[in-house]
């Protein structure tokens, strides 16, 4: 059957709008200069940030591999209970994120401050303060809580699907626990996976409120650098634009590359 | 089919029309000046007999953009200025919020929103200038100018007065928590008190962060020497090892909730952290400091029809029991002479709030704004104070490795599917 074409109009008027044009003024901003000469000095310019660059990739890195860590074991879990409560537990997964992602983050804040509520309850005991607000771990944290159930979402949903009989039948053929997770579960779930790490992974790189709010200031991400040239004192969109092109470029990459590992363990089956 | 949708377009306009025209013209007969002040506890005897009915049932509407949390509005025990404007004029004010002035600036430069009024701070204001992006103020329109203080006419960042009406002002201080800190602070060298290391917050903006350096290092706070610049990145650089964070608005949470110990920030908004938590105290450091004045103006991309409206808006902002209002509920000092003689004497008297004339001319400094070139390298200085520098050739190698990983997973699937149609 064919399916109509007109209905796609809407959504490639959306993307139209929405997606390519605002696409072709960061480009268009990113190679000129204020005064509207096409120019390479803002990519060049780049080369100053490339640390911070670095660190905001390498800090989403860690958040998706520690979202990955605690999702996997989470969704699993969640796929084999009855149906039932498995919706109390999506539920409670989403529950969470009614609240604004800003207060959510907010309230990280009241709990890890110097005298919050982690360091009062400690104090009970005897032991701290600790400082457990403005550094990377922090930072990392709140990547990892807020970007949390876009990795189990996918990955339940995925292995939702997967036959307890397959399961049944490597533990019959005398399959461990390790081998059954590396040679049925994991192959299997590799599309919630790919999805699940692109979901975290993305916004993390590009966040800048987080690194603000737990980072104190002193973890700056090029989320930050770039929302500076747009609002902050250094108001420059040209290089604002070049910073976020050279982002998008690089996040490009690194999904591509990992897409082909995705499709390389697809082939077993 | 074409004829039915612009049947019903029709309609529909009709009907949203006709709904305006109820809203507005309901209550056509404007109620006597006394009896709408009264309404809202202003005294008519301190009001200006300025005519503010003679755009009544014109149905204009002013787009006011300002600060967050910088006029007395949605308080249930103050007046609300707006609503009271409104009652006053019948012009509808739209207002909306911003949080830097660079917001503003860019906001207006992109022509994404159309303001009649804004109030930018002083730098901001003498940069708008520059670029042709401020209306000249027709002020005859605004007669209640003759209420500010003599002091705040003609200021460095508007020298003929004519682009600008001051609206609120104050200066940088030193907030500290007397719990948590013995000595008596009076210089900014505090902030550099290995003493309170781990309890310092600092500003997160460049201009107000090298204003502090610039202070405490007797140079101008509008310098733009490359080496004076140089000598205080190095000073902010020191000051990083010990700081806490960099914060703007969130030093309300950590300063009130004693996370902090010492900080620089506005008097006024010191003021309000001192109301929320009585250990708090704030100083004005001996080296002298920073002295800001937002005003309110109007850009050029504004309705021009509109102009005098936004006049009246200004002038009304100026009449002083509005101007106490606004001056009681932002914490911020007011430069309209007769509401600050409505202040009580607690307030009038402290001279962090309003300093004696003599007082801002020896120890305090406007900020102008900067040349493009200086205002670039302070920019550069603190992103590179921010972001640490230390590994460069990281990203080079992270690139190279990207690359030959693609290029090794390229080769690895290509080699597999030769060994696999075998």
């Amino acid at each position: 059957m064919k399916t109509p074409r007109a209905l796609a109009i809407p959504y490639a008027v959306w993307v139209l709008i929405f997606t390519v044009v605002p696409l072709g003024l960061v480009v268009g901003f990113a190679f000129t200069n204020p005064d509207g000469n096409i120019t390479l000095e803002n990519i060049f310019a780049m080369s100053e940030y490339m640390s911070v660059l670095f660190r905001s990739i390498l800090f989403a890195i860690i958040a998706t591999v520690i979202c990955l860590l605690i999702a996997f074991p989470a969704a699993y879990i969640i796929s084999r209970v009855n149906a039932i409560n498995q919706s109390t537990f999506i539920v409670l997964l989403m529950v969470p994120m009614w609240i604004n992602f800003l207060l959510r983050t907010y309230a990280w804040m009241t709990l890890l401050e110097s005298n919050g509520l982690i360091n009062r309850l400690l104090g009970l005991i005897d032991l701290g303060p600790y400082s457990l607000i403005n550094n990377s771990g922090a930072v990392i944290l709140g990547m990892v809580y807020n970007y949390l159930p876009f990795m189990i979402l996918p990955l339940y949903s995925v292995m939702v699907k997967i036959d307890h009989s397959i399961i049944e039948a490597a533990q019959d053929l005398g399959s461990n626990k390790i081998r059954l997770v590396r040679k049925v579960l994991l192959p299997l779930s590799m599309p919630g996976i790919s999805t699940g790490v692109i979901a975290v992974f993305v916004p993390s790189v590009s966040t800048f409120i987080i690194s603000r709010m737990l980072g104190g200031g002193t973890n700056d991400l090029i989320g930050d650098i770039i929302e500076m040239q747009f609002s902050g004192n250094s108001y420059n969109p040209h290089l604002g634009s070049a910073m976020a092109l050279v982002l998008m470029i690089i996040v490009l990459f690194m999904m591509s590359l990992f897409n082909q590992f995705g499709s390389e363990e697809d082939v077993p089956l | 089919m074409k004829k039915i949708i612009s049947l019903v377009l029709a309609l529909a306009l009709v009907l949203s029309l006709a709904g305006c025209g109820q809203s507005a013209g309901s209550d056509e007969k404007r109620l006597p000046t006394e009896e709408i002040l009264e309404s809202f506890g202003l005294d008519p005897e301190l009001f200006s007999d300025y005519d503010y009915g003679r755009f009544y049932g014109q149905e204009i509407t002013l787009n006011v953009a300002n600060w967050g949390e910088y006029m007395s509005i949605n308080d249930d025990e103050m007046t609300d200025v707006n609503e009271a404007f409104e009652a006053l004029t019948g012009i509808e004010v739209n207002y909306k919020t911003y949080a830097s002035n660079e917001t503003l600036y860019s906001k207006l430069l992109s022509g994404g929103a159309t303001y009649d009024i804004v109030i930018p701070s002083d730098y901001m204001i003498s940069k708008m200038i520059k670029e042709g992006m401020l209306e000249k103020l027709n002020f005859e329109n605004i007669p209640n100018l003759a209420n500010i203080m003599p002091s705040f006419l003609n200021p460095q960042y508007d020298p003929d007065n004519e682009y600008s009406v001051p609206y609120l002002w104050g200066m940088v201080c030193i907030i500290y928590n007397t719990t948590m800190v013995d000595d008596e602070i009076t210089s900014w060298s505090s902030l550099w008190d290995p003493k309170y290391e781990g309890d310092i917050l600092m500003f997160n903006n460049p201009r107000d962060a090298f204003g502090i350096a610039q202070a405490y290092l007797g140079y101008s706070l509008n310098t733009e020497n490359h080496a004076e610049l140089d000598a205080c990145a190095s000073l902010l650089r020191e000051q990083k090892e010990i700081v806490q964070g960099y914060v703007m608005d969130e030093i309300f949470d950590k300063m009130e909730g004693g996370s902090a110990a010492i900080a620089p920030y506005y008097v006024g908004d010191a003021v309000t952290m001192c109301e929320d938590n009585p250990d708090l105290d704030f100083v004005i450091p001996e080296e002298g400091t920073n002295w800001f004045v937002d005003a309110i103006c109007i850009p050029t991309t504004a309705d021009h029809d509109n102009k005098e409206a936004a006049e009246m808006y200004i002038n009304f902002l100026c009449e002083p029991e509005i101007a106490l209002a606004n001056c009681d509920y932002v914490g911020y000092s007011t430069p309209v002479t007769q509401a600050y003689e409505l202040l009580d004497d607690d307030a009038k008297a402290d001279e962090r709030r309003y300093p004696s004339d003599d007082f801002l001319a020896e120890n305090t400094e406007v900020f102008v704004n900067m040349s493009d070139e200086a205002n670039a390298y302070m920019q550069e200085l603190w992103t590179q104070l921010k972001v640490d520098n230390s590994n460069v050739w990281f990203v080079p190698i992270f690139l190279v490795c990207l690359i030959a990983a693609t290029i090794a997973v390229n080769v690895y699937r290509a080699r597999k599917k030769r060994r696999d149609s075998f």
